[in-house]
């Protein structure tokens, strides 16, 4: 565990209905800062809808999403920022956000909470440089003057740029891909292509990371480099993440913290080790009845 | 949500790549292509067989259905021909993908090929009023063509690099000639005053247009834009004390040279640098304004590409959703295109109000969009040599074919699906990175998204 932590992410009471359908129902958990966060459960469960609202995708139906900068101890103000009807509060080097009155981009643009998706989703006509690019677009369009003083070439943006250019260089040599930066994103190997979005969202400065099911459909190899990246994400204690995932190996590996969803419910929030041996999550993932979890518990039990 | 359409699958280039399949030994598969060709028959022969074969006559006592079989044999005939030799000349090609028609040989040079013809064209540009041969009608027919290239290079900006289909493109045309029309027959303001207000007003509709349409994607996107180029036109025409109705509005000022006017006698610009009066002068004169124009719209079309507001465009047009999750307002990407896009269009307006000295409604018809719109696609959208050369042979090619007054349309129409279905992606598909570290690589056309709205 990376030393002291606190809450990065709390999220309270979260349901999403679509139509009669309960996809996340009254969802309650955090997310430390400086971790990594799993969020697991069988296909259908609701991992990827509670991302969509997280991220400002979906408006959920009900509940609160807090994110803090800085350090917990902005929670201290959650109550008067949730009576008031504004969508965060900012103190002396911390803040908090509530995520479900935020826009998609500004809680990647204020709040700085990055995703990747489920089915990759990168500028695939542009080159893995440009899409690395297009991740910076506010510290450039910053620098730009709106546009304006780009227009005219100053000497400003153009430093600028070439800051940016650096650091989608360290990305690409970080994951491996600076011999491609000039080539279209849609032509990289699969694994290249989910190291590429990984990247793409790092370069955008996020505090938390999600990751949706980033070892889908790797070989062996590429999911050890992708742990290796992650953990190396991990150490550098600027960014923490939360990851859904369905690989349980990679889950018990990397890991500090995992919590279970089945049918959009809460089934389990513990250690590795602690949720691994939880009867719920065996009876979850290999599909028994209800009745029998008691039984499945007390075969566990011997 | 759909996935961004991307690989040779998505482009429209099915039917050579059923086509012609080589054999085995590398030949042509003979029995492959026959039954390509009877199926192209059959499929002629049942459009055409009722459509050619069979006419309604009035006859003493109502309709008589009257045969005509030669015809349909005819077309069919053409049709099984024609597809057997395309099958086996130029739809020969392993995979048969379209962008493989390019000869490989000109493929190699097709960087250095672009920027030979570019180099030429900015050279004939610069210089044609003073060519040998050149008279008036060739500096007019310059003059019109680089309108157009205009409007291509600013359609384009919204087209090709944002992806967001617009069908009513001339609406802002409209306004930036009519409000230099206004500005300068009730104010009395000149035309380099009017150039930038024409410009903002126009960017100012831009941003109406964009709000409504904001939510809007493909097919609905293009009809709600039609619309609104219909829209303007109309109150163009019915706002008779503001607009001056269907009678237009006449004696706009022509640009002045520094505050020369172009005029015969005293003050006037052959008078002041002492030369004889020729109305050439004036004409020459509109024809380096449009070019200087044309040439601020292309430099600030290719600055904006490699600035952040540009690369958020072509994001957009890539992937909207992962635009969103990295931080960027698809709201204002999608105004700011429309804004400077229909900017551009504004200028170009007041440009044409200027030179025609009268403007009205009918100058701004649906064919006006259309056709610009034909000039971004046939050219490549999201490229500017593309565009040029696209408005070069279209706008060109209609005063060139003036003579067959009837045939025009049908001579422009095959030349359309020709070049469609010999590049589906216009004549510059390759799209060049905006940013690079060691080499300038084009990106090929099949992976650049065309964008849904
Ligand atoms: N936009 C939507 N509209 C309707 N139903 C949805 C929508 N998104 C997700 N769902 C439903 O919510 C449930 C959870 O889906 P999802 O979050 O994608 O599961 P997971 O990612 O855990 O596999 C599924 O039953 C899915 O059909
Ligand atoms: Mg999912």
């Amino acid at each position: 565990m990376a030393g002291v932590s606190d809450t990065i992410l709390r999220i309270d009471h979260l349901t999403m209905r679509f139509g009669g359908l309960v996809a996340v129902d009254d969802l309650s958990f955090e997310a430390r800062r400086g971790e990594i966060t799993a969020l697991i459960g069988p296909n259908g469960a609701g991992k990827t809808t509670v991302f969509n609202c997280i991220t400002g995708f979906y408006k959920p139906t009900e509940g609160r999403m807090a994110l803090s900068h800085g350090s917990a101890s902005a929670y201290a103000h959650i109550d008067r920022l949730t009576a008031s009807p504004q969508q965060s509060w900012e103190g002396d080097g911390e803040a908090l956000f509530l995520l479900e009155r935020m826009a998609d981009h500004d809680v990647n643009a204020k709040a700085k909470v990055a995703r990747t998706f489920q089915n990759i989703r990168l500028f695939g006509g542009m080159t893995v440089l440009e899409n690395l690019m297009v991740a910076q677009h506010h510290y450039l369009m910053r620098a730009s003057g709106f546009t304006f003083l780009g227009l005219v070439g100053a000497p400003r943006y153009r430093r600028a740029e070439a800051a940016a250019i650096e650091r989608s260089v360290a990305w690409l040599e970080r994951i491996n891909l600076l011999q491609r930066a000039d080539e279209p994103a849609a032509s990289l190997p699969y694994g290249d292509q989910r190291r590429l979005e990984i990247a793409r969202a790092m370069c955008s400065d996020p505090v938390l990371l999600c990751l949706d099911e980033p070892a889908a459909g790797l070989n062996p190899r590429e999911s050890a480099q992708l742990n290796e990246l992650l953990l190396g994400i991990r150490a550098e204690g600027e960014t923490s993440l939360l990851l859904i995932e369905h690989d349980m190996s990679v889950v018990m590996e990397i890991s500090d913290h995992v919590v279970v969803l089945d049918y959009g419910k809460k089934i389990s929030d513990g250690v590795p080790d602690f949720v691994k041996n939880d009867p719920k999550v065996i009876a979850a993932y290999l599909g028994v009845d209800d009745e029998e979890v008691d039984a499945v518990e007390a075969e566990v039990g011997q | 949500m759909t996935a961004t359409t991307k690989g040779a699958q998505d482009t429209p280039a099915k039917p050579s790549a059923t086509a012609g399949r080589p054999g085995p030994a590398g030949g042509i598969d003979v029995a492959h292509v026959l039954k390509d060709a009877v199926i192209s028959a059959l499929i002629a022969l049942g459009l055409f067989g009722v459509i050619m074969g069979l006419k309604t006559e009035q006859a003493p006592g109502g309709l008589v259905l009257e045969e005509n079989w030669e015809r349909v044999i005819w077309a069919v005939g053409i049709v099984f021909v024609g597809r057997l030799l395309l099958n086996l000349t130029i739809w020969r090609r392993p995979g048969g993908k379209i962008d493989d028609l390019m000869p490989v040989g000109l493929k190699k040079y097709s960087g250095f090929v672009g920027t030979a013809i570019g180099a030429a064209l900015i050279l004939v540009a610069l210089t044609l009023p003073f060519l040998p041969g050149a008279g008036r009608y060739h500096v007019d027919l310059g003059t019109l063509v680089l309108t157009y290239v205009m409007l291509g290079w600013g359609l384009n900006i919204v087209v090709g690099l944002a992806g967001l289909l617009d069908l009513g493109y001339v609406a802002f045309y409209a306004v930036g000639a009519y409000s230099y029309a206004l500005l300068a027959t009730t104010f009395d303001l000149g035309f380099w005053v009017c150039l930038p207000l024409a410009f903002i007003l126009a960017c100012f509709w831009g941003i109406i247009l964009g709000f409504p349409v904001l939510r809007l994607r493909g097919d609905y996107l293009a009809i709600v834009t039609l619309a609104f180029g219909e829209i303007i036109r109309v109150v163009l025409l019915n706002w008779s004390e503001f607009t001056g109705g269907p009678n237009g509005i006449g004696q706009i000022p022509r640009p002045t040279f520094f505050g020369l006017e172009f005029s015969r006698g005293e003050g006037g610009f052959a008078d002041y640098f002492g030369l004889d009066f020729s109305s050439m002068h004036r004409i020459i004169f509109l024809y380096y304004v449009i070019l200087v124009l044309a040439f601020v719209t292309h430099l600030v079309s290719v600055r904006l590409r490699k600035l952040p507001i540009g690369r958020a465009w072509e994001a957009m047009r890539e992937d909207e959703i992962a635009c969103r999750s990295l931080g960027l307002s698809i709201v204002r990407t999608k105004l700011t295109a429309f804004a400077i896009g229909a900017g551009f269009g504004g200028l170009a307006g007041a440009f044409f109000a200027t030179r025609q000295g009268f403007i009205s409604p009918e100058s701004f018809t649906f064919i006006e969009s259309a056709l610009i719109l034909a000039i971004v696609v046939l050219g490549g959208m999201g490229s500017q040599l593309g565009v040029a050369i696209a408005a070069v042979v279209m706008i060109g090619g209609f005063e060139y074919f003036r003579e067959f007054e009837q045939y025009r349309m049908l001579v422009f129409g095959a030349m359309m699906v020709l070049i469609m279905v010999w590049r589906p992606r216009g004549l510059v598909s390759a799209r060049a990175p905006s940013v690079y570290l060691k080499e300038r690589k084009k990106v090929g056309a099949d992976m650049v998204s065309q964008g849904h709205g």
